[in-house]
């Protein structure tokens, strides 16, 4: 593997032109020794914590770098630390080195300057990224980047459905409801505001509301009342046929997987397009597991790393993202068997070796080729997420 | 202070004369263990208070580090507003009450009905495992236990219910909360058993129970009519420290409780982690509303506890003798065989998951066992086991020794703690974890000590330190005095005495007291999340992070190590002085 970093390092230097940009990162590498790094990261998914941990081994064993994963339930815990951290006064030796985030927390700490960079461009690995072909790596839910967070993954919204009880997939949300209806208690999604189930109340969303192209601006800018009046009959609809008659819901993706395992419902919402495979292998999910989208397309996105701007560890920080966008993790990371998250990299464009790592992949039986997964739906605005989640949680979690 | 009180001293000037009077009492008792009583309720109390100022300020808008620099009720307009928040506050209310209720009832039962009995000494001695599992351990067995398509189900389905798929009904998370209350009464029963058994022992049960009984009562109402009067005021305190942890819990209702809306507890910690700040004002506000429902639960319960009374002395005095008890017996034993099998049962569910390869319902067991969870896993625990392990040893060690410095110096002095002392030493228990640990963590964060190793472990003395002390007193202040007395008229000093004779003839119970708050620390869920700030996870806290979804595999995996922790703590407390005295036979233990 070192070869393969050298190789990086040096078509980099080729690439640009410009030895400042080498010279940079080693002086970087040799700051990042023997720093701590402190990722903050959800933790909800034993999968995904094994190959964190596994990325931390690499990086420890190859620059020095130690890395701990804090654990989140929620990714706003990390940035309210931060938040905290600013309001009581600490502008360096935060307690965050890196966060895995997105969406809505993306644009928080955006907005209120929590984020150190632009940074993002100076590692080595950037220059892999397919930032044409996925325009996701750059733009986070329509805001634009701008160098602050290290694009991670590629996620794409799908259902994992139960083959044994479901021969015909439904092709949209209005076939879904009617499935529900001729099914009651076998569907459900996670409670917003757990982003798989806001993302499942995008989708409806997407695909109810008259006019798609006001998602794209600020809700401030569109008339919120209109554009979602037809989301909540929908809801209405829906929730008296769901599981537990839509009184109770999962509480996160796992916890909905989960009771596809146990075989009380039939569908589980996803945002890994490999999800199901790499539990079949698990032994997490019966081998009758199958993935779908719905025909109008599903909404997909991009997940970053970022670097709070009072972190203790920046440089151990920019060193592990480096290596979080390296052929080698992406790779890895998009093996349904470790992962099967997909990658953000440009794999056409990959060194041969490279590109022979990602053909080496075993997608498994559950996993829909790219063509099947079709061009992902963008996100809207996350100013839309906030009034949903609010607006859900009046409806349907306050109680009667 | 030895011997002299505060009012003595101050009507005598002059720092000298108070040194020499210092000195004096010091060489007369031997330690100068005066400190200590102080020492002890200033780190009890102290983080206490501190976060209770650091809580109720925000909730009228005063937090200049957040910009909240003047006073305003807009934090409890906005709390008021929050979607599901009224219900959220009935649901708390009634889980706690209800869940405490239910406990004591079945104690009182079990107690009335068996005491004194073979089934009650088979029972009691499950009571140490029940009482050193952490609550959120048996909340995750019971709800496997009980789910739809949980265990009990696949034991019966298909065969005998037809089932082949799961039913498609409320148990756990039901809206009512009474999945939430069935998890803490299997838990809270154990803990008032052994409260209750405690007091017991200073009631002369057996000699009143003997004298109603030939004056012709049945078995139960003897003991309810001639026991329970004189028990029940020696039990107030632990019941409302499990009216208080009831009312306010997090982890159990994060696995158990409803989430349409959550209770008040989960719902105040969600928004202290909201990205948005704002919420801190309003999530402080909702704090100081659960430590008003606290208190109003408390005086509610008061009440009607005087209510019960007076209807009990008038049943009391009505000279019925009730004789036919039987089948009221049978239920209380019933019900706690129930819920000490559902918490044993549970645990055992998780334990089989931890080995299990694909496990769906409706099969009664794993299609195929395996060790390769355990393998795959043994990386990410060991970090959790550490933090579990040191922070609960330094905190039952600093807990043990500051127990012991109060109760010698209580020895010396002559002068027992009073009622109100207990009350102090409770009150961490009874004030609601959320209402102060907030105003802790802003506190924490301001001296940059949050995350810090040592801050948990202080954190955590807070709570392990009432156990420790409770449980320590009772054979400490018991120990045999002519000991002391006959090693100082040998001429031995007083640290002589302490270190060769009291120190390790109470060594036992010592450890065994250490043990108690160990177990105590391994279960403390909040305060490792406020303190630790995300960077000392414990076994506990990984285990909640995984709860809401994560795979039942590695769930029990923690369960079960949940459960070892403790275990090894009272063995060693159990092993080490039966080890270190094994040549006297004198310190062997004889029952």
């Amino acid at each position: 593997m070192k070869r393969l970093f050298a190789f990086a390092a040096a078509a980099l230097v080729v690439a640009t032109g410009a030895n400042a940009h080498a010279s940079d990162w080693s002086d970087t590498l040799a700051e990042a020794e023997g720093q701590t790094v402190y990722w903050n990261a959800w933790g909800g998914d034993d999968r995904i914590n094994a190959y964190i941990d596994w990325t931390a081994e690499r990086v420890e064993e190859r620059h020095g770098v130690e890395v701990v994963h804090v654990k989140l339930g929620d990714t706003a815990e990390a940035v309210s630390r931060v938040l905290a951290e600013k309001q009581a006064g600490r502008e360096e030796g935060g307690s965050v080195d890196l966060i895995w985030i997105n969406g809505e927390n993306f644009a928080a700490m955006k907005r209120q300057n929590l984020l150190h960079g632009p940074w993002v461009e100076d590692l080595p690995n950037f220059a892999y990224v397919d930032v044409d072909g996925k325009p996701t790596t750059t733009v986070d839910f329509t805001v634009p980047t701008d160098g602050l967070e290290a694009p991670w993954g590629m996620a794409q919204m799908v259902f994992m459905y139960e083959t044994a009880n479901v021969q015909d997939p439904p092709g949209s949300m209005h076939d879904l409801l009617a499935w529900a209806k001729a099914n009651p208690g076998r569907f459900t999604y996670p409670q917003p505001p757990d982003f798989l189930g806001t993302t499942f109340l995008k989708q409806a969303l997407i695909e109810l509301t008259p006019d798609g192209s006001v998602l794209q601006k600020p809700v401030e800018e569109a008339d919120f009342e209109a554009a979602s009046a037809p989301l909540w009959p929908y809801l209405d609809e829906l929730h008296p046929v769901m599981w537990r008659s839509g009184r109770v819901f999962p509480q996160n993706g796992p916890g909905q997987r989960r009771l596809l395992a146990d075989n009380e419902i039939d569908f589980a919402v996803s945002f890994h397009p490999a999800e199901a495979s790499g539990a079949i292998a698990d032994g997490e999910l019966p081998p009758t597991i199958r993935t779908f989208v719905l025909d109008g397309g599903t909404i997909g996105n991009t997940h970053f790393v970022a670097i709070p701007y009072n972190a203790s560890s920046k440089a151990g920080a920019k060193v592990l993202a480096n290596f979080l966008m390296s052929p080698e993790a992406q790779a890895r990371k998009q093996d349904p068997e470790h992962w099967g998250d997909f990658t953000v990299l440009d794999v056409a464009e990959l060194p041969p070796e490279a590109k022979q790592r990602f053909a080496a992949i075993d997608y498994g039986v559950a996993t829909l080729t790219p063509e099947e997964l079709g061009q992902p739906l963008l996100e809207p605005h996350p100013s839309w997420m906030e009034r949903i989640e609010l607006e859900w949680a009046r409806r349907y979690a306050a109680g009667q | 202070m030895s011997g002299l009180d505060a009012t003595q001293q101050a009507s005598r000037p002059g720092l000298l004369r108070r040194l020499a009077a210092r000195l004096r009492a010091r060489a007369s008792a031997g330690a100068g263990l005066g400190f200590a009583p102080r020492l002890t309720l200033l780190l009890l109390l102290g983080p206490v208070a501190a976060g209770l100022i650091g809580t109720a300020l925000p909730a009228f808008g005063y937090l200049p580090a957040l910009g909240g620099e003047g006073f305003t009720l807009a934090p409890w307009r906005a709390f008021l507003e929050a979607p599901g928040v009224s219900r959220a506050i009935v649901i708390s209310f009634t889980t706690g009450v209800l869940a405490s209720a239910v406990s004591l009832a079945i104690v009182v039962l079990f107690c009335a009905a068996w005491h004194g009995t073979r089934v009650f000494s088979a029972l009691q001695r499950l009571l140490s495992p029940l009482l050193s599992l952490p609550h959120a351990t048996v909340a995750f067995g019971l709800a496997f236990l009980i789910a739809p398509s949980g265990w009990l189900m696949r034991l019966v389905s298909p065969w005998a219910t037809g089932l082949e798929r799961p039913p498609d009904l409320i148990v756990v998370n039901d809206p009512a909360g009474l999945a939430l209350v069935a998890g803490l009464v299997v838990k809270e029963v154990p803990f008032l058993l052994l409260m209750t058994l405690a007091a017991l022992g200073q009631a002369e049960a057996a000699e009143r129970r003997t004298v109603a009984r030939s004056l012709g009562y049945g078995p139960m109402t003897a003991w309810l009519k001639g026991v329970l009067p004189v028990v029940y005021p020696q039990v107030r305190l632990p019941v409302f420290a499990v009216l208080a942890f009831s009312m306010s819990v997090v982890d159990v209702a994060l696995i158990l409780g409803p989430s349409t809306p959550p209770t008040l507890a989960v719902q105040l910690v969600k928004w202290f982690h909201d990205p948005d700040l704002a919420r801190r004002f309003v999530a402080s506000a909702g704090a100081v509303v659960q430590l008003g429902l606290v208190v109003a639960a408390i005086a509610l319960w008061w009440l009607v506890e005087r209510a019960v009374a007076r209807l009990g002395r008038l049943w009391i005095v009505s000279g019925r003798r009730g004789r036919g008890d039987l089948w009221l017996r049978l239920l209380a034993a019933g019900t706690v065989v129930l819920s000490f099998g559902s918490a044993l049962f549970g645990l055992l569910g998780m334990a089989v998951w931890s080995l299990a390869g694909f496990w769906r319902y409706p099969d009664a067991l794993p299609g195929s066992w395996t060790l390769a969870n355990w393998a795959r896993h043994a990386d990410e625990i060991a970090t959790p086991a550490v933090n579990t392990l040191t922070i609960g040893l330094a905190a039952a060690a600093v807990a043990a020794v500051l127990a012991v410095a109060c109760l010698e110096h209580e020895a010396q002095s002559g002068r027992r703690a009073g009622a109100r002392a207990l009350w102090l030493l409770y009150l961490p228990l009874l004030i609601p974890q959320i209402a102060f640990l907030f105003g802790a963590q802003v506190l924490l964060v301001t001296l940059r000590l949050d995350g810090w190793w040592l801050a948990v472990a202080w954190s955590h003395l807070v709570f392990v330190l009432p156990y420790v002390f409770l449980s320590l007193s009772d054979p400490y202040r018991s120990w045999d005095d002519r000991y002391a007395r006959s090693a100082r008229c040998l001429g031995a000093s007083w640290w002589r005495m302490f270190w060769r004779v009291k120190l390790p003839m109470l060594l036992r119970p010592i450890l065994i007291a250490a043990a108690v708050g160990f177990a105590v620390s391994a279960g403390l869920y909040l305060p490792t999340l406020f303190a630790g700030a995300g960077r000392t996870p414990t076994l506990l806290t990984e285990a909640i992070s995984l709860s809401a979804g994560g795979d039942r595999r590695i769930i029990g995996i923690y369960a079960i190590l949940q459960l070892v922790t403790p275990f090894i703590a009272f063995a060693l407390a159990l092993i080490t002085p039966a080890f270190v005295y094994r040549h006297r036979r004198g310190m062997q233990v004889t029952r």
